[in-house]
């Protein structure tokens, strides 16, 4: 396993961020934390990142515990966190060369590290200038450079693309999706489902300092009856024929709309039409609603009980 | 010091030797309050203290060592707001997170503090004589003088950091050192502690810019020395090891939100 925690509990003063957290991570897969501001995820990537120590429960990073052996963790982690941390005095590539030093790699190997993170992150233009006059996408740009100059293993992402414009949020996951594939492990946070949709290969759904849920994006999306079709009428009088030919539905008598359960399958809406044209009722309009993760996460952090 | 350590080291000291290369004037900037000090007492109080001053050494000569104290004091504010503003960047929480020598960030700094500290000195020396200070010392004497004001220099930049990180805002960090820019008033700096009322003479004795200031004093102008170059020393590693370890523990704090 990459990453292991299990129980972990942190609070400042009466606030209880994470309340007995447990995480498996398979090395080279991408695990999504999800949840909404203040869940905790942000807590839990500074946990298991070493840079704050958990009130309770253990956590193994790469092999070692984070409480007793960080050193061992920080060897094999790169940390892009939510708020920046580049040096804003300092040029890009000064950031960069700075990494390297620090990673205790040879002049000529970080320079040319440097070089190379400065193509291929798009910031060989601006790599003279001040991080203090970057844009936001620059910014989150050179952050991540910053964090590859070590080659790290395993990866935590804090909201990698929050805040950031759709060109570079899509930019930000090709990087991402190629790092996947040269056998790196992400962990991301994220408050976008569209983005743990994107990327991750397991989701875990994080609110108030629990795991609500955990699994695959389909294995999430089953997990919410929510699947229908609606069919809408022209008036009452059809609306009441149709719930009579159909039987187990729900009915909207303000809306004239009927809402029949199943996947919206060609096999499902099929059998629905023909049943429809037998009783000769006439439909004005027809939707399919599948569930998404919206629904899922909507179901999953408002109602807490809802649980695996 | 492991390799490492001196690595790490040398990487952060570059790091903040480039800041203030890119902003030379708020290091520059330090050495203002004690140059106006120097000037104020100097020209404006410097004719009627001058009587007072025993063993006939003129005002100025009697002043400057105190004033070399009080920039140091300067330079340890400077270093206080400086690490109080470094430690609020992302960037250090990056460090934290990184297989580096854990406390390089904090060596480093000290570094470079103590660097600006020195140069701001040899400017208030450079000011200093300019103005009529007319030093006796030899080139031993010059020796010793710059290895003390080295060492309180490094005293005093491990009180600053420990301040700035103690303080929560940069305001704080700035007022929180400020007792180091203030105590040498009332030390053996501007007048002879013998002069005060007594309580306050009692203090000046026992506070560690008197025998500092004295040492520093006897060096650069030959008045005697006698113990308070031992008790000068000792305040300076007492002194060195409070910041030092202070600023550890600080570092290892929580980085909390």
């Amino acid at each position: 396993m990459a990453i292991t925690a299990t129980g972990l509990r942190k609070s400042y003063g009466d606030h209880v961020v994470l309340d007995g957290l447990d995480l498996r991570v398979e090395p080279g897969t991408v695990f999504a934390l999800l949840g909404p501001n203040g869940a905790g995820k942000t807590t839990t990537v500074q946990i298991l990142s070493t840079l704050i120590t958990a009130d309770g429960g253990r956590a193994e990073v790469a092999g070692h515990d984070v409480a007793r052996e960080p050193a061992g963790v920080r060897a094999a982690i790169g940390v892009t966190g939510q708020f920046s941390a580049v040096d804003n005095l300092l040029t890009g590539e000064e950031n960069l060369r700075l990494m390297a030093d620090l990673a205790h790699l040879d002049r000529r190997e970080g320079r040319r590290r440097t070089a190379r993170l400065l193509e291929q992150f798009d910031l060989v233009e601006a790599a003279k200038k001040p991080a203090a006059t970057y844009s936001g996408g620059m910014r989150r740009r050179l952050d991540l450079a910053m964090t590859l100059v070590g080659d790290p293993k395993l990866i935590f992402l804090d909201e990698p693309t929050t805040g950031l414009d759709p060109r570079s949020r899509h930019a930000m996951w090709q990087v991402i999706r190629g790092l996947v594939a040269n056998g790196v492990t992400i962990f991301l946070t994220t408050q976008y489902l569209e983005e743990a949709d994107e990327l991750a290969d397991r989701i875990a759904v994080l609110n108030g300092g629990r795991l609500v849920a955990e699994g695959t994006a389909t294995e999430l999306k089953r997990l919410i009856p929510g699947g229908h079709v609606r069919l809408r009428f022209a008036d009452a009088h059809t609306l009441d024929l149709a719930a009579k030919a159909l039987g187990d539905s729900s009915r909207d008598d303000e809306g004239l709309t009927l809402d029949v359960p199943g996947d919206g399958g060609v096999h499902q809406l099929r059998a629905l039409l023909d049943r429809l044209d037998d009783a000769a009722v006439d439909v004005q309009d027809l939707s399919v609603h599948t569930p998404d993760l919206d629904d899922v996460f909507f179901a999953l952090t408002t109602e807490r009980t809802v649980r695996r | 010091m492991s390799t490492m350590a001196i690595r790490d080291t040398t990487t952060m000291l570059r790091r903040n030797l480039r800041h203030m290369q890119r902003f030379p004037m708020m290091s520059i900037g330090t050495i203002g309050m004690p140059v106006l000090m120097m000037l104020l007492f100097v020209h404006v109080f410097g004719g009627s203290l001058d009587t007072t001053i025993p063993g006939g050494a003129s005002y100025v000569d009697y002043l400057v060592p105190g004033i070399l104290v009080m920039a140091v004091g300067a330079g340890a504010a400077w270093t206080s707001v400086n690490i109080n503003t470094d430690m609020g960047e992302g960037i250090i929480a990056r460090f934290r997170t990184m297989a580096i020598s854990r406390y390089s960030v904090l060596t480093g700094q000290a570094l470079s503090s103590l660097l600006n500290t020195v140069l701001s000195l040899a400017l208030v020396i450079g000011v200093a004589l300019l103005n009529g200070f007319r030093p006796s010392a030899g080139l031993t004497d010059w020796l010793a003088a710059t290895g003390l004001l080295v060492l309180i220099a490094f005293a005093f930049t491990w009180l600053g950091i420990a301040f700035g990180m103690g303080a929560k805002t940069v305001a704080g960090a700035n007022s929180s050192a400020l007792p180091l820019q203030f105590l040498p008033f009332i030390s053996s700096a501007f007048v002879p502690t013998d002069s005060m009322s007594s309580g306050l003479a009692w203090f000046a004795e026992h506070q560690p810019f008197t025998p500092i200031t004295d040492t520093l004093r006897g060096l650069l102008i030959g008045t005697p020395i006698g113990d308070s170059g031992y008790w000068a020393v000792g305040w300076c590693l007492v002194l060195s090891a409070v910041g030092y370890a202070r600023a550890r523990v600080l570092f290892n704090r929580d980085p909390s939100r």
